[in-house]
């Protein structure tokens, strides 16, 4: 165990207690210990300056790729999980869809050990719902919960039989962890690589209709206020969606829904050209669905500001368009996205966009954290929100380089990332 | 290599790109080269030293040739390369393909590919020039060419006239490179047929769309009619082949409603009796195999052009002039 740590005058926002002042932090034994002006520093207490810096709890991204076991070319757990810390994280959830799937208790305890082995952001295990994530018959559920799973999802196959969906929101509530699920008809969708409309027209690439989402989404709303269960509606990308989504949860559905930063940020248009690393699932929209996708995370419909972090092999990628792998990588890039172009363009306002990526995700799959309250895991974001720079592929610490924003300019970007008190990231150290 | 700047850039992806301009000097550039092809002794030394690798991906028979007669014509060296010999089948990557290739120091490679973009993928990754052959649903430029080629050899014009495309415009890259042509170069545009074969937002292209054959007749001046690829119905784009043709065949009968003679193109390979009545695709004013002359001119003029030929030496070249 580390010493204590004190974060001294930085601009706190813990949007879980509604604090947005210049405030001291201190973290003791790995926990939380106060939030307050003119902390005196305990003995042998570490400090860190934070003056001019915004600091929030830990970041935590509920929805991560890290491809081990299996798919370790792309990314390995401790690659992914010093990404996510090198992106502000604290905590990542890590999706299920590895070779083999987790979907048993020991695949869920290998993805935990290696994430403690990593030391670096936290590791937690997503279960699947069905067994080698094939939609037919339930995983080892509450054996996965006893092991550490905070959550199950079939991510990247969504579940296509509503009566095995209806089962698991039912059975899962015993256990109370969400059911997270990849919302896609794959009738509808049938042979798409890319959003339906002029652009894929244009190219001679098939599309995917909004319709292929809206209806699983309304399905999935459907079934959860049938059974009481938590669904958790990944990655939405629909106007028509995040419209469902609302209504919803006026009628008091129990559900909990992401938005991305790429489809904050991007339309179907950057898909001119055949780029690959424009190529992911569900697709970039239209505009309106992009603005929809931004009002629904400003109101609160959409909880969650979550990557899709999606690594893969850089010739997995150099390929023709619809042969290459969907997918890309989000962890390094998310806060800084979210602070340049979500809130600098006004779609969110700070605390907003930190409750998104804090309290929100937290509650959301039931984890500790997200919040800066005495007695919790001490986890904390240290950012500039002024720091100009360039956004390069070559210098992530992601296994993975396919990321449809290299180049880009931004503004703001975490400097300290703290997991139990320690330091697991620091920038330019 | 190329040491000379053509026309038209170092490649030809599509039509999308080119301006009504370089669309015209290729069809012009064609003009003196159909010649060669009536000649006796069918070659010209344009293109003598120059490697061309033919590489299909997907099985072409009338494509595959026309570029091979054009290449040998015009004295090229030719290697063809189809998926089923190659190390393709074998799971090396385009990249690779492409990367060996080049290391075999060609000059042009002609190619179709089953995957939209594979041939502007191919272009960006290797310095020798790139003519797409087709490349999934996205486009087919020398189709076209010679499809425009064929209209304006009938018509003396192109602009102003309406030609309808009908058939299966979703799976199409020659609907999509006659739609880009014919409207860069002033005519009027239509698509005709079931709308589970219509992909969503044709109509911001710039053309009119019509869910009946009958309509299409009336209006048109050119029916470019599109092969149904046999494997639709098990897509469940289609109930079945018989009534494909029921409504949307383009029979005798219906053409006799027209109020003026339409001239009829196909790409081939037909399917008789589904998309093309026998008696239409026999009929006088059938076009498809002066299309298919005029392929081979249209591909000659592609690859003269590419190779660096000045369009307008096109007719001093035919006598012995290399590129």
């Amino acid at each position: 165990m580390s010493g204590p740590l004190l974060i001294r005058g930085g601009r706190v926002i813990d949007p879980s207690q509604s604090i947005d002042a210049i405030q001291d932090v201190l973290v003791v034994d790995g926990v939380l210990a106060e939030v307050a002006e003119g902390i005196d520093p305990p003995e042998g207490a570490r400090e860190i300056e934070a003056e001019g810096l915004v600091v929030t709890p830990g970041l935590i991204d509920v929805h991560v790729h890290l491809r081990e076991p299996g798919g370790e070319h792309k990314e390995t757990i401790a690659t992914g999980a010093r990404a996510a810390a090198a992106g502000g994280f604290t905590a990542v959830c890590a999706m299920p869809n590895t070779d083999p799937v987790v979907d048993d208790p020991a695949g869920v305890g290998f993805v935990l050990a290696q994430g403690m082995a990593a030391g670096a952001a936290r590791v937690y295990p997503m279960g699947a719902i069905s067994m080698g994530q094939e939609g037919k018959q339930l995983a080892a559920i509450g054996e996965m919960v006893a092991a550490g799973a905070v959550g199950i999802t079939d991510d990247g196959n969504p579940v296509m039989d509503s009566g095995l969906m209806r089962k698991a929101l039912e059975y899962a509530q015993a256990f109370d962890i969400p059911v997270a699920d990849h919302p896609e008809d794959l009738g509808l969708s049938g042979v798409g690589v890319m959003n339906e409309g002029l652009v894929a027209t244009r190219l001679g690439l098939h599309g995917k209709p909004n319709a292929s989402e809206d209806v699983h989404i309304v399905r999935d709303l459907m079934l959860a206020d049938l059974t009481g269960g938590h669904i958790h509606l990944q990655h939405v990308s629909t106007a028509y969606g995040v419209e469902a989504i609302r209504r919803a949860k006026d009628r008091g559905v129990c559900v909990t829904a992401e938005a991305t930063p790429h489809h904050l940020t991007l339309t179907d248009e950057r898909v001119e050209g055949f780029d690959t690393d424009a190529k992911m699932n569900p697709p970039l929209r239209s505009s309106e669905d992009r603005e929809a996708v931004c009002e629904g995370l400003a109101d609160g419909t959409l909880d969650v500001f979550a990557t899709d972090h999606a690594p893969h092999h850089y010739d997995e990628k150099e390929q023709a368009f619809a042969d290459a792998p969907n997918g890309i990588v989000g962890l390094e890039t998310a806060l800084g996205l979210g602070l340049t172009h979500v809130v600098g363009e006004g779609l969110l306002d700070l605390p907003t966009l930190i409750h998104r990526m804090s309290v929100g995700p937290a509650m959301a799959l039931g984890l500790p954290g997200g919040t800066l309250a005495p007695g919790s895991p001490g986890d904390v974001t240290i950012f500039d929100p002024n720091v100009a720079w360039t956004v390069d592929r070559d210098a992530f610490l992601s296994k993975s380089h396919n990321t449809p924003f290299h180049g880009w300019e931004l503004k703001g970007r975490a400097l300290f990332t703290i997991v139990e008190g320690v330091v697991v990231w620091q920038a330019g150290a | 290599m190329n040491q000379r700047r053509s026309s038209l850039g170092k490649d030809l992806v599509g039509l999308e790109l080119l301006t009504a301009e370089q669309i015209l000097t290729i069809l012009n550039t064609a003009e003196p080269f159909k010649e060669i092809s009536e000649r006796r002794i069918k070659k010209v030394p344009v293109l003598r030293g120059k490697t061309i690798v033919n590489l299909f991906f997907e099985a072409s028979t009338r494509t595959r040739v026309s570029f091979e007669f054009a290449e040998k014509r015009l004295s090229a060296d030719t290697v063809n390369i189809s998926s089923s010999g190659s190390s393709v089948v074998k799971g090396e990557t385009l990249v690779d393909t492409a990367r060996n290739l080049e290391a075999m120091r060609i000059d042009m490679v002609v190619m179709r590919h089953g995957s939209s973009g594979a041939a502007k993928f191919l272009a960006e990754r290797i310095p020798s020039s790139v003519i797409n052959a087709g490349d999934g649903n996205h486009e087919h430029p020398t189709q076209a060419l010679l499809d425009m080629l064929t209209i304006r050899d009938h018509f003396a014009k192109i602009e102003g006239l309406k030609v309808c495309l009908v058939g299966d415009i979703l799976h199409s890259r020659v609907a999509r490179s006659n739609i880009y042509g014919l409207l860069a170069l002033g005519a009027e545009v239509a698509v005709c047929g079931p709308k589970t074969l219509l992909p969503l937002g044709i109509t911001e292209l710039g053309v009119t769309v019509f869910s009946r054959i009958e309509e299409a007749i009336q209006w048109a001046d050119v029916l470019n009619i599109l092969r149904l690829q046999l494997e639709r119905m098990e897509g469940g784009f289609l109930p079945s082949l018989r009534e494909y043709n029921q409504v949307w065949g383009v029979s005798r009968t219906r053409l006799e409603q027209a109020p003026k003679d339409l001239l009829i193109l196909h790409p081939g390979p037909m399917n008789r009796g589904v998309e093309i009545d026998s008696d239409v695709a026999d009929g006088p004013h059938a076009m498809i195999l002066q299309q298919v002359t005029n392929g081979v001119a249209v591909r000659m003029a592609v690859l003269y052009l590419l190779a660096g030929g000045a369009p307008d030496t096109a007719e001093a070249a035919k006598g012995g002039v290399e590129v």
